[in-house]
């Protein structure tokens, strides 16, 4: 089984790590502040014991107060996961750092999301659509988007 | 005496004029060459598909007639119906001209194809050189249709076209000249009438690199690379419809049947054999060459265009070379009443020779830094 | 004097015969060689995420169908399993048999028009994929006696499967397991050995073991590059911990290991089959008790699976109304294509087609 870690733990060794880093950390996901989003995914990738070489799924939600975008880490030499979330609290041209540095998968997926929900990774090598054309306006996956 | 050569005779006794007893038997010998190069490929349409799908587990098409044998009609009705569309920025001249320029030297070659004894409209001193040089017509044909459609995917088949058939032609010259050595004329009657013993078991190795180089020369699996469906789509007559489309498509096939009859002359004994008349035999040849050519492409996949060259140059030339080599000594040194030596000692060779080579070599380049 | 050259580009789709659907590439080439490509997609977006934010739970299901649709069954599973995870519903024991037995029919199925469609990028002229097509069509005919459909078949239900066997189903897969080692035998005396095939594939689209773990890429592609991750194994959902099978590999992530640890996984699949249809119990409900307007508590729920191309994953987030509030589908397919230009470039054009094939991308799956 790969074992979904506890997020109150890993929250606590990466408060540790960047005091000011932990938002919020619950039993199934740990949210951290996305200023400090690409020091926290580099720790988890390389600290021994954690080690997330593998990003399963990048994706984010419209709660209308707030943007979030959930992180699936999968370490595949230990067998175990861990969610990983974020938030960006404007709904105008928000902004959250990359982790494509660290974890390629997020290349296409962090492009879909600013395609479909319009939140811009800073950092990405190659911020454009995706999957709508270039001229599209609005971003569909956004809650209020009809 | 060839059959032409004898209606001329006919009509000079039965005091025609002059212009008429040389142009009478002329335009009669090519329109019935016309006539049966089309009705054959028809039935080689035909014969293809079933064939085809005899190999792919399926039935081929069986509506139209029986046994489906009037799906090439239907196909041409549906080809000629089709409206010819010519691309907007393409160069109109050329790309009219091109199918012509790829089915007339097709045509041409059958001028010196033997169907039977003295059954071939010309018997040139030196038939197989006119083969080759009017096979090699095609190629330019072929690359003005890929340049004036000003389309890139047929643009790349026209480089390859270019580099296939160049270097094609070589090891399929040279393996024609172990016959011609052999036989003592370049004349295809001649050659014919040479073979007691089909050359195919005198010069195995001559015919496998025949072979494999008339099916780079004529597009066939495994060296589809001019039109590989998969890759550039239909390769350099992607522009091409209609009747344009359809003299590229009977090029196709004339050209298998060509070479299909020139390889049953030069190797398996042109229109001779028992019992049967010799044009049957002929046939039986051709057909037997053209489902082997069938049967390559519905089992092989294709090989990419470097390996493609390697296979000529590293492999194909330096064996045609060898062969010539071999040939050459044996019919020095060996008087001729020792066919059967000469036929074992050429399958030794021929086998020692493709083993040793393919322990050599490997095909292709593969990655290229860029 | 130098001359001034500039690379060509060349517009690979959106309609190519081996695009494999709707895909776009644009190819910088310098003569043959690749030296640059950008795939470019979105010609199939019918924006399924954003039409089940206003379906039924249950509604959203045919959706899933229109992924990857040659491998439908699977999408359909992965999909309930997370509804599941979010409503903590258990499923029945025979639901959960029959759920395996789909799943790897539809593996044996995916894989087998992989490597067809794959041998057709090389160049062999349907032969391969129609000699596939010969073992595809019992399976569709057993997909048929069971949902009435040969594609799209919507059989996976939230809480178990729609209907129950036939009673002539379980001797039409008997039959067929008896038969297919026979034709796996076949098909790798006919193209595993093949010196063309070899020659075209092997060292052909090398993607380094490290590569595909950071482009997150799965599946088959992932296992032929050498890493031993299959999640039926590692992390096992349904009931696949009950089953003996084991996971092949390749060396060196090349197309030829690409192509062989499929045919590889056909044989497992069959051996699991196989112990599935011994152990299936007899009778037994075939769906949970799931009220048509499910309504499952506020949350959020990830349902994956090893799905015949991937991972194949839905990340619902559930508002506790009738409806998902997010539904996000994981494509391991747009992945394993990250990358992509890793692979190609400096090969050919004919080597970009077989690499591209040999990843097995479905279009419906990247667009979505």
């Amino acid at each position: 089984m790969t074992l979904a870690l506890n997020g109150e733990e890993i929250g606590k060794k990466l408060a540790e790590a960047f005091p000011a880093a932990v938002v919020s950390s619950d039993k199934l996901n740990v949210l951290v502040d996305s200023k400090h989003l690409q020091p926290v995914a580099e720790y988890l990738k390389n600290t021994s014991g954690l080690e997330f070489d593998y990003l399963t799924f990048v994706t984010a939600t419209d709660y209308l107060d707030y943007l979030e975008i959930v992180y699936r880490l999968v370490s595949l030499k230990n067998n175990h996961s861990l969610i990983l979330k974020t938030r960006c609290h404007t709904r105008d041209n928000p902004v959250v750092p990359t982790v494509v540095n660290t974890w390629r998968a997020a290349y296409y997926q962090e492009r879909e999301i600013f395609d479909l929900l319009g939140i811009r990774f800073e950092g990405h090598p190659d911020m454009r659509r995706l999957l709508l054309w270039e001229g599209f306006q609005g971003h569909p996956l956004r809650r209020d988007y009809l | 005496m060839t059959l032409l050569e004898q209606f001329q005779l006919l009509l000079k006794n039965a005091n025609w004029p002059d212009w008429a007893v040389y142009l009478t038997p002329a335009i009669a010998g090519i329109l019935l060459i016309l006539v049966f190069v089309l009705t054959i490929i028809i039935v080689f349409i035909w014969w293809e598909r079933r064939l085809l799908g005899r190999f792919q587990l399926r039935t081929g098409p069986n509506r139209c007639g029986p046994e489906g044998i009037f799906q090439p009609i239907a196909t041409a009705i549906k080809i000629l119906l089709k409206e010819d569309i010519v691309p907007d920025k393409a160069d109109k001249l050329l790309h009219f001209v091109a199918p012509i320029i790829v089915f007339v030297p097709i045509l041409m070659l059958f001028a010196v194809i033997p169907v039977g004894e003295g059954a071939i409209l010309v018997d040139l001193n030196i038939g197989i050189i006119y083969i080759i040089a009017i096979s090699s017509i095609s190629v330019i044909g072929i690359f003005m249709a890929s340049w004036a459609s000003n389309n890139k995917y047929s643009l790349i088949a026209g480089m390859r076209a270019i580099a296939q058939m160049v270097s094609y032609e070589l090891p399929v010259v040279l393996s024609i000249v172990g016959v011609a050595l052999v036989a003592g004329s370049f004349s295809m009657l001649k050659i014919v009438e040479a073979q007691g013993i089909p050359y195919i078991l005198q010069q195995p190795l001559g015919f496998i690199i025949f072979f494999l180089g008339a099916l780079a020369e004529m597009n066939r699996s495994p060296f589809d690379l001019l039109e590989a469906d998969s890759e550039i789509v239909a390769g350099y007559h992607i522009e091409y419809s209609g009747m344009k489309f359809a003299m590229f498509y009977l090029g196709e096939y004339g050209i298998v049947l060509a070479y299909a009859g020139i390889m049953a002359t030069l190797f398996l004994g042109g229109w001779q054999g028992p019992l049967l008349p010799p044009i049957v035999w002929f046939l039986i040849k051709v057909v037997i060459i053209f489902s082997f050519i069938i049967w390559m492409r519905a089992t092989l996949p294709r090989l990419r265009v470097d390996q493609l060259m390697s296979f000529a140059w590293k492999f194909l030339l330096p064996m045609a070379v060898i062969n010539l080599v071999i040939i050459a000594v044996e019919v020095l040194v060996l008087p001729l009443s020792m066919q059967w030596l000469i036929i074992i000692l050429n399958f030794g060779f021929a086998a020692a020779l493709i083993l040793l080579w393919s322990k050599l070599f490997t095909l292709g380049g593969g990655r290229v830094e860029v | 004097m130098p001359i001034k050259t500039e690379p060509f580009y060349l517009n690979i789709g959106p309609q190519h015969p081996s695009t494999h659907g709707v895909f776009r590439l644009r190819v910088a080439l310098d003569g043959e060689v690749v030296v640059g490509v950008e795939p470019i997609i979105g010609y199939l977006h019918r924006g399924i995420e954003k039409l089940a934010e206003t379906r039924t739970y249950t509604q959203t299901i045919p959706f899933t169908d229109r992924l990857d649709y040659l491998s439908s069954m699977t999408n359909n599973l992965a999909y309930c399993l997370a509804v599941e995870k979010l409503g903590g519903l258990k499923v029945p024991e025979r639901a959960e048999y029959i759920r395996v037995i789909f799943s790897e029919i539809m593996r044996i199925s995916s894989h087998m028009m992989a490597v067809g469609f794959f041998l057709n990028d090389l160049g062999a002229m349907m032969t391969p994929v129609l000699y596939m097509w010969r073992e595809r069509e019992k399976i569709m005919d057993m997909f048929e006696m069971v949902c009435g459909q040969r594609l799209l078949y919507n059989y996976m239900r939230i809480g178990g499967v729609s209907q129950n066997l036939p009673d002539d189903f379980m001797p039409a897969v008997k039959k067929f397991l008896a038969e297919m080692p026979k034709y796996i035998d076949e098909y790798d005396q006919l193209l595993a050995q093949n010196e063309i095939l070899l020659a075209r594939s092997k060292g052909v689209g090398i993607l380094s073991k490290d590569t595909a773990i950071g482009i997150g890429a799965s599946g088959p592609v992932l296992r032929a590059s050498g890493v031993k991750w299959d999640i039926r194994k590692m992390d096992p959902y349904s009931i696949y911990e009950r089953f003996d099978f084991e996971v092949p590999t390749g060396d060196t992530g090349d197309c030829y290991d690409r192509y062989w640890v499929r045919m590889l996984e056909i044989r497992q699949s069959v051996r699991i089959l196989e112990q599935a249809i011994a152990q299936i119990p007899e009778k037994g409900a075939v769906c949970a008790d799931v009220p048509q307007f499910f309504r499952p508590p506020r949350g959020e729920a990830y349902g994956y699976l090893e799905g015949p191309k991937g991972n194949i994953g839905f990340y619902i987030v559930s508002d506790g109304s009738i409806a998902p509030y997010r539904l996000h589908i994981y494509p391991p397919t747009l992945i394993n294509i990250t990358a992509l230009s890793d692979m190609v470039i400096g090969w050919k054009v004919a080597d970009l087609i077989i690499i591209f094939g040999s990843i097995d991308v479905v279009l419906g799956e990247i667009d979505r």
